[in-house]
Order: C-alpha cells, then sequence, then structure tokens
C-alpha cells in the first residue's frame, strides 16, 4: 500500500493541477466577456498548439538546444501539407506515424 | 395525467439516452489519436516509475489524480533524486499552469453548464484533451456530453496504460510502429484546422517562433504559456490596428 507521505504529496499535485483547470472553467462561463478577450481567447487554441509543437520539433536535449534537420521536423512537413491538404485526423496521424517509422530506419 | 407525466419522462429519459450514445460514439471517434498516444507515454511513465521504486497501484493513483504527463514525468523523477513534497507541488503548479490559457479559451463554449459538471470537465482538461474538444466546437455539433467522454476516455486510457507499463512496460520495444509521433500528428493536423483566417495563421507563427525561443531560454514547460498569451495579445492588437472600425469577430 501507498505511504502517507506519498498521498499527500499525490493530493497536494492534484490540487494544484485541478486549480487552473478548474477555475477559468467556474468563472469565467459565468460573466459576460468584453470583446477584446473573446477576440483573444479565440486565438489561444492556435497559438496553445503551435507553442506546443514547434519546440518539440526544431529542439533536443535538457537543457534545450537548436537542432533544425531532426526527422521529428523533417517528417513533420509532409505531414503537415497532408493535413492542409486532406484535413484527415486520422490520416495525418497514421501517415505521420508511418513517416516517422521510416524515417526511424534510414536515420 | 400520471401516464402523460410517466411518458414524458420516459422520452426524456429516452432523449438523454440518445444524447449520450451519439456523445459516446463522437467523443471516442474524435479522441483515439490520444488514445494512440497517451499508450507508449504512460507505458514508458509506468517503466521509469517503477525504476523510481513505485508499484502499479501508486503509479495508477499518482496519474488518476494529477491526469497530467509532463509533470507526472518530472515529479517521478524528482522523487528519485529526493526532492521534498513542497518542491515537487510547486514545479507542478508551474507546469500545469498553462492549462489555465485551455480551461479560459474552452469557457465561452460552456456558459450553460452547471458548476458540477463543469468541474468534472475541467479534471480532464490536458494538452491533448483540449485540443479535440476545441476542434470539436469549432465545427459545431459539440456540447458537453462529448467533452466529457474525450476528458474522461483519455483519463481512463492514461491510468490503465501507465499502471500497465510498470507491470510490463519492459515487454515493448521503443519507438515501435512510430507511435512516439502519434500525438506531433495529431497536433499538426489540430493546427491546421485552427488556421482559419488570417489573424489565426498569424498568431500561430508568432506563437512557434516565441515558444522556440523562450523554450531554450526556460527549462521545463513556462514557454508554452508565455508564447501563447504574448502572441494572443499580439495577434489581438494587429488585428484590431488593421480594422479600427470592423469588429474583428462576427
Amino acid at each position: 500500500m501507498p505511504e502517507m507521505d506519498y498521498i499527500i504529496l499525490l493530493l497536494g499535485m492534484g490540487l494544484v493541477t485541478f486549480i487552473p483547470r478548474w477555475a477559468p472553467l467556474a468563472f469565467l462561463s459565468r460573466l459576460e466577456l468584453p470583446q477584446w478577450l473573446l477576440d483573444a481567447l479565440d486565438l489561444i487554441p492556435a497559438a496553445v498548439l503551435s507553442a506546443l509543437v514547434l519546440p518539440v520539433l526544431v529542439t533536443t536535449g535538457e537543457p534545450r538546444v537548436l537542432s533544425l534537420f531532426r526527422p521529428e521536423i523533417l517528417v513533420a512537413l509532409p505531414t503537415f501539407l497532408f493535413a492542409l491538404k486532406t484535413r484527415s485526423l486520422g490520416g495525418t496521424v497514421v501517415l505521420g506515424m508511418g513517416l516517422y517509422w521510416l524515417a526511424g530506419k534510414i536515420f | 395525467m400520471f401516464t402523460k407525466r410517466g411518458r414524458s419522462l420516459q422520452e426524456e429519459k429516452n432523449r438523454a439516452t440518445g444524447d449520450w450514445s451519439r456523445a459516446l460514439r463522437s467523443g471516442a471517434r474524435a479522441a483515439w489519436p490520444i488514445y494512440l498516444g497517451y499508450l507508449p507515454i504512460g507505458a514508458a511513465f509506468g517503466v521509469l516509475s517503477q525504476k523510481a521504486g513505485l508499484g502499479p497501484v501508486e503509479v495508477g493513483l499518482m496519474s488518476l489524480l494529477v491526469f497530467a504527463g509532463s509533470s507526472q514525468f518530472i515529479a517521478v523523477s524528482m522523487l528519485s533524486s529526493g526532492a521534498g513534497t513542497s518542491a515537487i507541488v510547486l514545479t507542478t503548479f508551474v507546469v500545469n499552469l498553462r492549462h489555465l490559457l485551455m480551461s479560459s479559451s474552452m469557457a465561452p463554449h460552456l456558459k450553460q453548464v452547471g458548476t458540477g459538471r463543469l468541474s468534472l470537465l475541467a479534471y480532464g482538461i490536458t494538452d491533448e484533451s483540449f485540443a479535440v474538444n476545441h476542434a470539436g466546437f469549432a465545427a459545431g455539433d459539440w456540447s458537453w456530453r462529448p467533452v466529457l467522454v474525450v476528458n474522461q476516455s483519455s483519463c481512463c486510457v492514461w491510468v490503465l496504460s501507465t499502471m500497465a507499463g510498470s507491470w510490463a512496460g519492459r515487454l515493448v520495444p521503443a519507438g515501435a510502429f512510430g507511435i512516439d509521433y502519434a500525438l506531433i500528428a495529431m497536433f499538426l493536423c489540430l493546427l491546421v484546422f485552427q488556421l482559419r483566417e488570417r489573424r489565426h495563421k498569424v498568431t500561430a507563427l508568432f506563437s512557434g517562433v516565441l515558444a522556440v525561443v523562450f523554450s531554450l531560454l526556460l527549462p521545463g514547460n513556462l514557454h508554452v504559456v508565455l508564447a501563447s498569451v504574448c502572441a494572443a495579445a499580439l495577434g489581438t492588437l494587429i488585428m484590431r490596428g488593421k480594422n479600427p472600425s470592423k469588429k474583428i469577430r462576427a
């Protein structure tokens, strides 16, 4: 059985993770938001997705360093174009995995 | 009177059941790349945790209570290097602060939902579920039910795959079938869905470049929040300046 210290750690981690997930939903969804904030929130998904994925493609290591010719970014280009052309999530995921697998064989 | 009421209750029940079965189908259809991506990451986390001395029950409990992949990896590596509870909790807080943005941008879509349900939805907000749900809202025909399906089913897959990893992760060869790329490819395609108008494209470009720069300067995940906020603010300002008379949002 897990020890008490570990349970307390998990409860702490769970709480500080839950609050940023919960507070905006609980409070912002009750308010009439000003237009500029709605405009900004409308841009957030594109911003977050781009900020999540681009560093993974062109940086490596810890601490991170720039690395522009990794299989990750080379595979990302055709995968991105495929997504633009087909707008198919399933197809893009399968193609990306296949190309990355191939890239692993080649590099 | 009684039968009429009984029937309308029954109809109400049937309608809710129909809503749920629709939500289960559309939620699972939207979320399968998440499941595919969580399996190897969860298994890897399980193996790592086992090496740090955690058993399957302890691993499963962490996945259930925290449900935030990167912060769990960091927590386990801090645990094995002997860090204290408060340091780990504080790091977890900083790493997961980015969900604040995702939760904020979900809020306008979930206005009619009660606080209890919102809390249940909030628990399952991750990078992945947020991206999938936002695509669902953008495409229309999305509500709290499929959001709940996406969030909680992803959580189940995460908990089970981390526990499985802690039992049998060593048997899975690293990098099998390019599965490590599943989440990256999913993010790329969901990003494409988000590039609707000029302002989205400009913002995404800003955000990506800023995130790369910040990620080289800062450890951890802080670059995601910083770059997203800066880029969204810049995008809003620039597009306002360009169309001062026109409302940006139709």
